[in-house]
């Protein structure tokens, strides 16, 4: 009240002095109660996914993310082709996919941080409450911002993983490269893809669980990153079942292994890491509205 | 309508919301009024099924807000200004929010054009002024053309066209039908718009009354009059029949009379005045003696605090 705001465009002002009245429709009948004119809608997911897609494609961080993301991955994928193709190598029968491992990886911190900032930006901004009061039903919202979010970078890591599958097969096809098999293809292609996607979901879980964007985004890169360097630490022998483990299972260990150049030969193996994941992630997500539910906005 | 019974929250051992009970009609002008901390905008968000009630229950039309299948197009809420994204431009907003409960897109473009933000639509939120946070925030009330209306401090950071804009608005609304439900901390703004009067202080009700009865209970007008023949006026005050009593700085308050009939009276008497003025107590302070006890956070600094005693002021005489 006390500090006045700043003057409004000046082109604005005859607008709403005028148009307050004009804009509404004739008074109805008086003790009637207000009917609007606006047709009654019963509302479900697909308006939900709708206002969620407006959302995520309507902030800048968005596009700052995923530029990046997308940059980091064909970029760095490019620029690693290069260096082994001018290097003159003698691949041996390896999958050159395995060579986009490395930027998919880098990437993955934009997917995390994106997923983080669907739910999380929210509290932090104030929004959060005027997207309960558009829909109040909590678990709609959050179903809303995951499919979303999962579809959204579903789809640019498939098309940034193909993109560099393709530029790698065809970069070392003359250095006795490995064919890629069709299975190989999928696994580096949509398997990868679906893994990232969901790690991101998970992502956004935690993201609605912290209510608070930085210290989501920590969580998420030291999930990634801390199993690794945690096992480099163990020295001692008989923490060496335990440290193996931690190889094994940590996220990096578990996305190579759908180029099949594990750390290690013991372990998650095939598509288990998507099944892990795919676990993990429903449990965030459930944990995730279970709190959604029970506190206040 | 809006239907509050035994609303009670509490956050661990404090009482934010203490067992409220009262009821929000259509076709008029609720004002919710109470001072800071009073718990205003926690009954408000327990309307809106933001927060749970600890105790109690609150019903819309006599459905709970969760079960209402268009929210949006029942109930539309400014509860802050910092309702929105600061990175989303104005329109991209109300889009969404329009998207949610299916919304026809035009409506965006009507209610950016009604609260007079079509030329920075769209600009990014952050850009805003207080004022035009507001003024999206009510954008985004009217965005369903709802029939039941609730603004959290409307007034606040709007400027001096802006606080006619909204007050004539919020009145139109109510003249439709709708259920306008308004807080605020200001009872001048109050009396100017509301037709009914909700006062709570530390989330305890304190008065449930329309503004005509609280006007009418709570102002009181006197006469004040200084004279240097003090006794003298005194004794002809009373021989005219009427009650002085005098006020700390050596002036009479007369109650209850005219100053034409106070001035006659002492012309008759060949009495010289000093003064002679008519006074009418405000409502703001019958409002500050009404919530003095529960005013949760007391400046104890600047200018003086209300009196402590509930009608202190307006009783006295």
């Amino acid at each position: 009240m006390s500090t006045p705001p700043p003057p409004m465009p000046q082109s604005a002002a005859p607008d709403w002095r005028a148009a307050p009245g004009a804009a509404r429709p004739a008074p109805g009948p008086a003790g009637a109660g207000y009917t609007s004119p606006i047709p009654v809608v019963r509302t479900h997911l697909g308006h939900a996914l709708a206002s969620e897609w407006t959302k995520i494609k309507s902030v800048r961080s968005t596009m700052w993310t995923l530029g990046v993301f997308v940059a980091l991955v064909v970029g760095i994928g490019a620029l690693t082709g290069m260096v082994v193709a001018s290097s003159d190598p003698d691949l041996g029968g390896e999958s050159p996919l395995s060579l986009g491992f490395f930027g998919l990886l880098l990437g993955g911190m934009c997917v995390i941080t994106l997923g983080v900032l669907t739910t999380a930006s929210e509290y932090g901004t104030g929004m959060i409450r005027t997207t309960m009061v558009a829909c109040p039903s909590r678990g709609r919202v959050l179903a809303a911002k995951a499919l979303v979010f999962f579809g959204l970078a579903f789809v640019v890591t498939l098309v940034c993983a193909t993109l560099i599958g393709f530029l790698h097969v065809a970069l070392l096809e003359e250095y006795n490269a490995k064919d890629p098999s069709g299975e190989e293809w999928l696994k580096g292609t949509v398997g990868v893809s679906l893994y990232l996607a969901l790690l991101g979901t998970l992502s956004l879980a935690i993201g609605s669980v912290i209510r608070h964007s930085a210290g989501a985004i920590t969580i998420m890169i030291g999930a990634v990153l801390a199993p690794l360097v945690i096992a480099l630490f163990m020295f001692s022998s008989s923490l060496e079942d335990v440290q193996q483990a931690l190889f094994e299972y940590s996220i990096p260990n578990q996305m190579s292994i759908f180029y099949a150049n594990s750390l290690s030969d013991s372990g998650p193996s095939g598509w288990d890491p998507l099944w892990i994941m795919l676990v993990a992630t429903g449990a965030a997500l459930g944990g995730a509205f279970a709190l959604l539910e029970k506190r206040d906005v | 309508m809006i239907e509050l019974e035994g609303l009670t929250k509490r956050y661990g051992e404090k009482v934010a919301v203490d067992d409220l009970t009262f009821t929000v009609r259509p076709g008029i002008v609720t004002g919710f009024l109470g001072p800071n901390g009073a718990g205003k905008s926690t009954t408000m968000r327990m309307i809106l099924g933001l927060d749970h009630p600890t105790a109690g229950d609150v019903r819309i039309d006599g459905t709970h807000y969760d079960r209402l299948k268009d929210p949006l197009t029942y109930i539309g809420a400014l509860l802050e200004a910092k309702g929105a994204h600061p990175g989303r431009s104005a329109y991209h907003h109300l889009l969404c929010l329009a998207q949610s409960n299916g919304i026809p897109t035009r409506r965006v473009h009507e209610v950016l054009d009604a609260v007079g933000l079509t030329a920075v639509a769209r600009k990014k939120a952050k850009g805003f002024s207080l004022g035009m946070g507001q003024r999206l925030g009510i954008a985004a009330a009217l965005l369903g053309d709802p029939r039941i209306l609730m603004f959290d401090e409307p007034v606040n950071g709007l400027d001096p066209e802006g606080i006619h804009w909204i007050r004539t608005l919020m009145k139109s609304l109510a003249a439709q039908g709708r259920t306008v439900f308004v807080s605020s901390h200001l009872m001048s703004e109050m009396a100017l718009t509301a037709d009914h009067l909700v006062v709570i202080g530390q989330g305890r009700l304190l008065a449930d009354t329309s503004m005509a009865e609280f006007i009418e209970r709570n102002s009181r007008s006197w006469v004040r009059v200084r004279s240097p023949q003090r006794e003298r006026l005194l004794d002809v005050l009373h021989q005219g029949g009427i009650t002085a009593v005098e006020s700390g700085d050596g002036a009479l308050e007369v109650d209850g009379s005219k100053a034409e009939y106070v001035g006659e009276l002492a012309a008759r008497h060949r009495l010289v005045l000093h003064e002679l003025s008519p006074q009418q107590a405000s409502l703001e302070e019958a409002f500050m003696q009404l919530t003095a006890e529960s005013v949760e956070y007391h400046a104890h600094t600047g200018p003086p605090g209300p009196p402590q005693q509930w009608g202190d002021g307006w009783k006295r005489g």
